[in-house]
């Protein structure tokens, strides 16, 4: 027999203030909508990442608008531009003073490949110092490229075994 | 004072000054050991008061092999002079005088030119590398550099060791990153058409 009631939303007044959930999709849900990114912003990409921030794509949509300059308040770094072999070491001690969870995106073709620099100064591509969630690609990329990509990123988090992680010592 | 008139009053006054070939402007040969005291009479005397740039040519076979070149700015008359030295010493490590002590400018253009053709500017108050680290070996913009680079080590030994990572050969005509160069030109990588020699393939030696 087909109850009357077809309503399946969450109902406080039947259900009270309580939700039936995974430990792991709450943990998740928090780490995707705040997301503070590091801009990591090293060449003509950090352009791009800015107008990402201002008012006419604000990123601040997926709740990823607090671009802390410290790396130890982040949790995405956006490796925007060329890594040269001298900024290498930089970059990756910056990365290690992140706080877990953390992840990496490499934003245009420098950070991801080198792109056209194939010179004796810079590195060919940052994934050789850092573990590389998300690659953008685009020289520079739009603004479009970089939301796409966190948005992304929000869904390989949201799949991530965030209790797991949680309880590891 | 027209342009033209310098020549003649730069040479009345050292005569060893030479003109030199040039599209532009006018381009003078200084010998390396006048140059404080010819750059320091163009500036008190010539109104040549502002240093624009301070750049290297390596002649590769040539002899000296590596030259200084300054370009000068006068900006009451506002005329450009170029002087070229010729650098002193072997062709391993060229000498030639600093120009700190006449223009302050001079002092990172000297380090820029230190950095990427080994010339030694004597008299330099800080001749450190500017633009590569430190510890750098080779000199890059010297003919026999290859301009994908030379295989060493990472400027940080702590994070060489914790990532494994060295100074590589950027791939130039091969690697996981380099689009082939047969297709479409639309899908194509933008890079040098002359591939005559470059880590996969040696310089070919001059006969």
């Amino acid at each position: 027999m087909v109850s009357a009631n077809q309503e399946f939303n969450y109902n406080s007044k039947i259900e009270g203030e309580v939700i039936v959930s995974k430990a792991s999709a709450v943990v998740n849900w928090i780490r995707t909508h705040s997301m503070w990114p590091m801009p990591m912003g090293l060449a003509c990409c950090a352009i791009e990442l800015m107008a990402a921030g201002a008012s006419r794509f604000d990123i601040s949509r997926f709740g990823m608008e607090v671009m802390r300059f410290s790396p130890r308040q982040s949790d995405v770094m956006i490796v925007a531009g060329t890594v040269t072999y001298k900024m290498a070491p930089a970059v990756r001690r910056i990365y290690d003073q992140m706080a877990d969870p953390k992840w990496v995106v490499a934003m245009g073709a420098c950070a991801s490949s080198g792109g056209m620099y194939r010179s004796y100064a810079v590195l060919q591509g940052v994934d050789q110092i850092l573990p590389v969630d998300v690659y953008i690609s685009g020289c520079p990329p739009r603004p479009e490229a970089l939301l796409d990509a966190m948005m992304k990123l929000q869904d390989k988090v949201r799949k991530e075994p965030a209790v797991g992680n949680l309880l590891r010592t | 004072m027209a342009i033209a008139d310098l020549l003649p009053e730069v040479s009345a006054r050292f005569p060893e000054i030479t003109e030199r070939e040039s599209l532009d402007w006018l381009a003078i040969n200084v010998p390396a050991s006048i140059l404080v005291a010819v750059m320091t009479y163009l500036r008190d005397e010539q109104g040549f008061d502002l240093l624009t740039d301070i750049s290297g040519v390596d002649w590769d076979k040539d002899t000296p092999r590596f030259s200084s070149v300054y370009h000068l700015l006068s900006t009451g008359k506002h005329t450009y002079l170029r002087v070229v030295t010729d650098c002193e010493g072997d062709d391993e490590s060229p000498r030639v005088p600093s120009l700190v002590s006449v223009w302050p400018a001079a002092n990172w253009h000297e380090r820029e030119a230190f950095d990427m053709f080994g010339i030694r500017f004597e008299g330099h108050p800080d001749l450190r590398r500017i633009l590569m680290w430190d510890d750098y070996p080779y000199f890059p913009l010297r003919k026999e550099f290859p301009l994908a680079g030379i295989e060493t080590e990472l400027p940080d030994p702590e994070v060489a060791e914790e990532t494994g990572v060295g100074v590589k050969a950027a791939p130039m005509a091969g690697g996981p990153f380099v689009a082939p160069q047969e297709s479409h030109m639309s899908r194509r990588e933008p890079r040098a058409r002359d591939e005559s020699w470059n880590e996969g393939r040696e310089k070919p030696q001059h006969q």
